[in-house]
């Protein structure tokens, strides 16, 4: 039979603010165990959640980015559970009514097309603490910091058919969020976190399959596969004539394959209510119109920007525009060099490639954005050619000044006197007869090849500073001659 | 409506609450008469009312997002039935 895959993702995106959702403890990662748990967050009896500010403008703005219904009134519901890693028995969260409701986004696809995938709603909630399973007399530990860390879960509709869109949805959503600045993104230390419900269904039918969640996945990499693992598990069994169990699964990186965690029949009763230690969440058109007013220009708008504004193709623009610091960098950079296709061409040539072999985002570029700008302003005006050019990149690159300074220091000015450069050309033309008899004898159609040649040994008696353009008029003119 | 023994152990271990059968039989009388008082309220026609979240006619009010809290780590410690490297012990939890 033919199976469809039917995915669908809910988001938790850690949102960047100082304090927790409920309490004025301090959010900052990588503190000692329970240093940065108060009382609110340890549920300790006569505590009142009061809400942070800034969690509702962050979460407004993602409601904005994606063209959401932004709820006037919202209501906070308390989830009930049982584990020692959430103190109070039950997590805040949204249930009904959540802060932002049915938005869209469209995500690349592989063949160049775009597809709409729908956001169902992003509500808000508090983060639990951690278990740390190590043995500790027998017990376990817990860690209360990331107790109350605010959270914006972001639920899709089950719009993604293949391993590869949920990635291209998770990477968009994980573009967004940094560039509006509400989440750091970072995977890693757990502020972007991704969970999968997957299914499949006989091609063609309308109904879904039974589903499974999967958790505990923690790059993109390994979504892909382990839903690619976790479709293939499901149609084996159906295959074979079986039946799936809705549960939450669990992928293991090192074994690539996804597991049992728990049953969900038991875990699913969570008796939602709302919290009656919470009034409801009204929000007003000003503080709504104030959040939108703010909100800074989104990738799809600068790509657009860029392409008008420095005619840049459309795969380039999207390419330095998909980071909103690489963005900046890139604007900056273009400004200074008055060329954009060729600050476009160099960005995501040298600058990224520089970066990626140190492992260096563009934050912590040794080579400022101004100072980029200024090396591209000298292959504009001629100055320098592109290939001198990344000799300078990379003693900027080395922290040895800026480019003119550099340019001097080493004396890499381009030769532009056309004087200078036909002594060059008639000494090289002089050492070679054997090459320049072979290029008059032969087929014109074969001549611009062979001036390659030549090209290449002016270039080298010039140690690189002969202008190309120049070169080239020159050689074709004397070698026809 | 009337809960009958299964229902009541359910949400006798969804609450973590140990219950011996006699004392199911007789939670499980009063959870029923909750329930049918419930009942008798849901004949009335509200579909003209809002539901409500919360009795007060009130807006949540925000706080800003500053850290106002101090590390009372050693203090809330010091009432924890065990605690090792800062963290709270509890029995083994099997993922």
């Amino acid at each position: 039979m033919q199976w469809e895959t039917v995915i669908g993702l809910e988001i938790h995106a850690q949102l960047a603010t100082k304090s927790k959702i409920f309490s004025g403890a301090s959010t900052a990662f990588g503190a000692e165990p329970n240093t940065q748990a108060c009382a609110v967050d340890l549920g300790l009896p006569g505590v009142l959640p009061v809400l942070n500010e800034a969690v509702v403008r962050l979460a407004v703005r993602f409601g904005l980015a994606i063209g959401a219904e932004i709820s006037r009134r919202s209501i906070f519901a308390r989830k009930n559970y049982f584990y020692p890693d959430l103190p109070k028995g039950y997590q805040i969260s949204q249930f009904e009514l959540p802060i932002v409701g049915k938005g869209e986004l469209t995500i690349p696809l592989e063949d160049g097309s775009e597809k709409a995938v729908g956001v169902t709603r992003a509500h808000l909630e508090e983060d639990a603490g951690k278990s740390l399973h190590e043995d500790f007399q027998g017990m376990t530990g817990i860690d209360l910091n990331r107790a109350g860390t605010p959270l914006l879960e972001i639920v899709s509709e089950p719009d993604m058919r293949s391993a590869r869109e949920a990635v291209a949805y998770a990477r968009k959503i994980h573009q967004l969020v940094r560039y509006i600045g509400i989440c750091d993104g970072n995977m890693q230390e757990g502020s972007f976190r991704v969970d999968a419900n997957v299914s499949v269904r006989p091609c063609g039918q309308a109904a879904y399959g039974t589903r499974t969640e999967l958790k505990n996945i923690n790059s993109f990499r390994f979504i892909e596969r382990a839903i690619n693992f976790e479709v293939a598990r499901q149609i084996d069994i159906l295959d074979s004539g079986g039946e799936i169990v809705q549960e939450t699964r669990l992928y293991d990186a090192d074994k690539d394959e996804t597991r049992s965690m728990r049953s969900k029949e038991e875990a699913n009763d969570y008796r939602y209510f709302p919290d009656p230690d919470l009034l409801p969440l009204e929000l007003d058109e000003d503080f709504i119109e104030e959040i939108r007013a703010a909100m800074p220009e989104l990738p799809g708008e600068k790509a657009a920007r860029f392409c008008a504004e420095f005619g840049l193709a459309q795969a380039d623009a999207a390419a330095v525009s998909g980071q909103r610091e690489l963005a900046e960098f890139f604007e900056v950079a273009a400004g200074v060099c008055g060329d954009g296709r060729l600050a476009s061409n160099w960005v995501r040539g040298e600058l990224l490639g520089a970066l990626n072999k140190a492992g260096l985002d563009i934050t912590a570029s040794p080579v400022s954005a101004a100072a980029f700008g200024g090396l591209l302003q000298r292959i504009a005006d001629d100055t320098i050619s592109g290939k001198i050019a990344k000799q300078v990149f990379e003693a900027m690159w080395r922290g040895e000044g800026d480019a003119d300074a550099i340019i001097e220091a080493k004396g890499l000015k381009q030769i532009t006197d056309s004087g200078a450069i036909a002594g060059i050309v008639d000494a090289v033309l002089a050492k070679n007869t054997a090459q320049v008899e072979n290029y008059r004898n032969a087929d014109p159609a074969k001549q611009p090849k062979m001036l390659g040649f030549f090209v290449g040994q002016v270039m080298k008696a010039s140690k690189g500073k002969a202008n190309p353009k120049q070169v080239n008029e020159l050689l074709r003119e004397k070698l026809s001659g | 409506m009337s809960l009958d023994e299964e229902t009541t152990r359910n949400i006798a271990h969804l609450a973590r609450v140990a219950m011996s059968d006699e004392e199911l039989a007789h939670i499980g009388a009063d959870l029923s008469r909750i329930l049918d008082l419930v009942a008798q309220m849901d004949k009335v026609d509200t579909h003209h009312v809002k539901p409500m979240a919360h009795p007060l006619h009130m807006a949540q009010r925000l706080r800003p997002d500053e850290v106002t809290e101090s590390d009372q780590r050693e203090r809330f410690q010091a009432i924890a039935p065990a605690t090792e490297k800062g963290l709270y012990l509890v029995p083994r939890v099997i993922e």
